[in-house]
């Protein structure tokens, strides 16, 4: 369950990948045996920090891919430095990992 | 010595509102920049999704923003999509899919710290657009791109 996250400091910047583990249901889909519903359950809130500074808060419906990617850069950020980045879903599910600048 | 205690009371509770007054102060900019609108995600129209995540549906086209997006996406379910801007004051960024039963993707909401830029993706019930919003100084603006969906994966 645990996010990955890459981060690299370049240039004054940093850049950071992340990769979180989640099914991503739209709600919209339909189980193909019983042709019920699957009900919604998504992420939707995502938090990075810098050095436990907030940094950027995502939004997201369930139209964003399973096993979520994302993507972001930030001005600063040293090598070390350490980047942590959590999500809350729809069900009251979450997960956080912290990781450093590489 | 009742009338001390009286007034004892009296600033205690001054105390008390005055503190809850500052804690809901203090947290309210806080849940606003995180907020997740429900509405604006469950909203089945552009201009609906906009005015319920970013306020206002006016936005301008604008050539300083980039989107990065497939003409092609053989698999609608997972489309790269990457979007950067060059301006200042940027404190939001929403990613639309027209053919969606609702067309809100995601928002971002960056601080100053954050260079204008975001890598996802999305899924895509269809051949559509995609808009990028960025607001910027509080107005918006945005950029566009088709995308054809083929469902089946043959490249068509």
């Amino acid at each position: 369950m645990a996010i990955k996250i890459r981060a690299k400091a370049q240039d004054g910047v940093t850049t950071v990948k992340t990769l979180m583990n989640h099914e991503m249901e739209t709600g919209l889909r339909k189980d193909s045996k019983t042709g019920e519903k699957i009900p919604a359950h998504h992420i939707t809130e995502v938090t990075a920090e810098h050095n436990g500074k907030l940094v950027m808060t995502a939004n997201w419906g369930g139209a964003i891919s399973k096993n979520p990617y994302l993507s972001f850069k930030f001005k600063g950020g040293a090598s070390g430095d350490k980047i942590k980045v959590s999500w809350v879903d729809n069900k009251g599910g979450s997960d956080s990992t912290e990781a450093s600048i590489s | 010595m009742n009338s001390l205690r009286r007034k004892f009371i009296k600033t205690a509770t001054f105390v008390g509102v005055a503190a809850t007054t500052i804690g809901t102060g203090v947290l309210i900019p806080q849940r606003v920049l995180g907020a997740y609108v429900k509405a604006a995600f469950d909203a089945k129209d552009v201009n609906g999704a906009l005015m319920a995540s970013l306020g206002s549906d006016q936005h301008s086209a604008s050539d300083a923003i980039k989107l990065k997006a497939p003409d092609i996406a053989e698999n609608g379910a997972v489309v790269p999509i990457t979007v950067s801007a060059d301006m200042g004051n940027i404190d939001s960024i929403a990613i639309i899919s027209t053919g969606n039963v609702s067309p809100l993707t995601s928002t971002y909401n960056l601080t100053p710290a954050c260079e204008p830029f975001i890598s996802t993706r999305i899924k895509m019930a269809k051949t559509s657009d995609v808009i990028a919003v960025v607001k910027a100084d509080g107005k918006l603006y945005s950029t566009s791109k088709e995308v054809k969906v083929t469902i089946g994966g043959c490249g068509g």
